[in-house]
């Protein structure tokens, strides 16, 4: 085993603050965790009375084995989702985080960073600042998972949240808003872990924290 | 070096070779077990993803089994006895209404009325057998309500009964039970909460859109509840006990929430 001498230890340059502090990295993973089951369960649960048929997904890529097995992963995984958004939120408010990494985010400059990213001309040196692209497919995905919770609970109590009723148009239309949010977060993955997969140090600071 | 060996060499030396060992392993140790660790990481992912392994393990199985009875509980907290589930109007209604049960339509059970006697038993003070026509007299109510289907489909339909806690009053239940059962002639059976047979909308039905119940639809009764899933209504009703043991359900007992509301 190599000695490093106490000396250089010490003047070795401190490491940098994390891009991703470690409640971040923690609620993200479990996010992706709990995105995951709802999804696959989700897909189980659909196939049981398909919206548009003869669409369904295949048995073998969803989760749960029948309804009454998807519909317990379901309505289990969704107090990981609910409780870990919850922490998620509070916390980015509350350290600011939510304001400093997300905003400002302008139409214009969305455009911009789109175009320069199909050019293959977005630069991605600092990974602690997001760029225009980012900030908006975050706050997406944030709002959409936000729908997606408030739609799914106007689904399971469709009579005891009559306001969320309403929101949603009726309990049928509710299914309809789930189904494409849920969509909307699938295509979301997609880019996302394309991205990650295309810059492998996001995905290490999102590991580790550098 | 073997064990023999170190005890060859004589017992004092034993004490030192031991300590290095814990050294030395724990230098080697330390980095395998958190590459260990993080390979464990990604097996679990995998598993979860195919979600082969995990639906089949006994205990996965358990911990969900105690999630569901917890919503059991969430959902009884969340349950309000004022609030009512949406009613429409006879255009809304869905035609035709689609038959549901766990067989298909060709074996609904045909319930002769002349013999046919609904029990009433356990928690139960008053009259315990009743025939269609005293039941026929009690006080009418109609309501057109949405039937949910734990599938996730739904149907507009209209039911006229008599008010079920308004029933259990007259005949007599304790009504501080905590559930109550019923019996079915296809075998069905299932069980529900003192609040929600108690709900201003739970009706003991015996017509559909102005007739009476056909046997497709739960002839001579079923147990029309606009606050829960399609399951949670049990047709062909021939025994209703009141009960502080939980009873369970036909679907319930394979895996689907008892509570099961809306």
């Amino acid at each position: 085993m190599q000695t490093v001498p106490a000396t250089r230890r010490a003047t070795a340059t401190p490491p940098a603050r994390p891009i991703h502090p470690p409640w971040v990295r923690v609620s993200h993973w479990l996010n992706a965790l709990a995105a995951i089951l709802m999804v696959l369960s989700g897909w189980r649960i659909y196939d049981a009375s398909p919206i548009y048929p003869p669409f369904a997904f295949p048995h073998g890529i969803t989760l749960g084995g029948w309804l009454g097995g998807a519909l317990q992963w379901h309505f289990a995984a969704m107090w990981l989702l609910v409780g870990n958004g919850l922490f998620y939120l509070t916390m980015s408010i509350a350290t600011g985080r939510l304001a400093r990494k997300m905003l400002p985010v302008t139409p214009a400059s969305v455009w911009r960073d789109v175009r320069a990213a199909l050019r293959g001309r977005l630069a991605h040196d600092d990974l602690s600042v997001y760029n225009a692209v980012q900030r908006a497919a975050y706050l997406i995905a944030i709002v959409d998972l936000i729908v997606l919770v408030l739609s799914g609970l106007t689904i399971w109590k469709s009579v005891q949240f009559p306001l969320l009723r309403e929101l949603f148009g009726g309990y049928d239309n509710a299914r309809v808003v789930h189904f494409w949010a849920m969509s909307l977060l699938v295509a979301f993955v997609v880019v996302h872990v394309a991205m990650a997969l295309l810059v492998p140090r996001s995905l290490l600071a999102m590991l580790r924290g550098r | 070096m073997s064990e023999s060996e170190i005890k060859r060499d004589g017992s004092r030396w034993t004490l030192d070779r031991k300590s290095l060992e814990l050294d030395v392993r724990r230098a080697l140790e330390m980095p395998s077990r958190r590459l260990f660790n993080r390979r464990i990481l990604t097996l679990g992912g995998l598993t979860m993803l195919t979600g082969c392994t995990l639906q089949d393990d006994a205990s996965v199985n358990t911990f969900l089994e105690q999630v569901s009875r917890m919503n059991d509980r969430v959902q009884a907290w969340l349950f309000s006895g004022a609030r009512l589930a949406p009613t429409y109007t006879e255009a809304d209604i869905t035609r035709p209404f689609p038959f549901n049960a766990y067989y298909g339509i060709d074996d609904v059970p045909h319930v002769d009325a002349s013999t046919y006697r609904l029990v009433l038993s356990g928690r139960v003070t008053g009259k315990r057998v009743w025939t269609l026509d005293e039941l026929y007299a009690l006080p009418h109510e109609e309501q057109i309500t949405r039937h949910i289907c734990v599938e996730g489909w739904s149907a507009i339909g209209r039911w006229g009964g008599t008010p079920f806690g308004a029933f259990l009053a007259r005949a007599g239940a304790d009504t501080h039970a905590k559930y109550v059962g019923f019996k079915c002639a296809d075998d069905y059976y299932e069980s529900i909460d003192m609040p929600t047979a108690l709900h201003p909308q739970t009706l003991l039905a015996f017509d559909y859109d102005g007739r009476r119940l056909p046997p497709e639809f739960g002839f001579p009764m079923k147990l029309r509840m606009p606050t829960k899933l399609g399951y949670k209504n049990p047709k062909h009703i021939m025994e209703i006990f009141v009960t502080d043991t939980y009873p369970g359900g036909y679907w319930v007992d394979q895996g689907y929430n008892w509570f099961g509301g809306s």
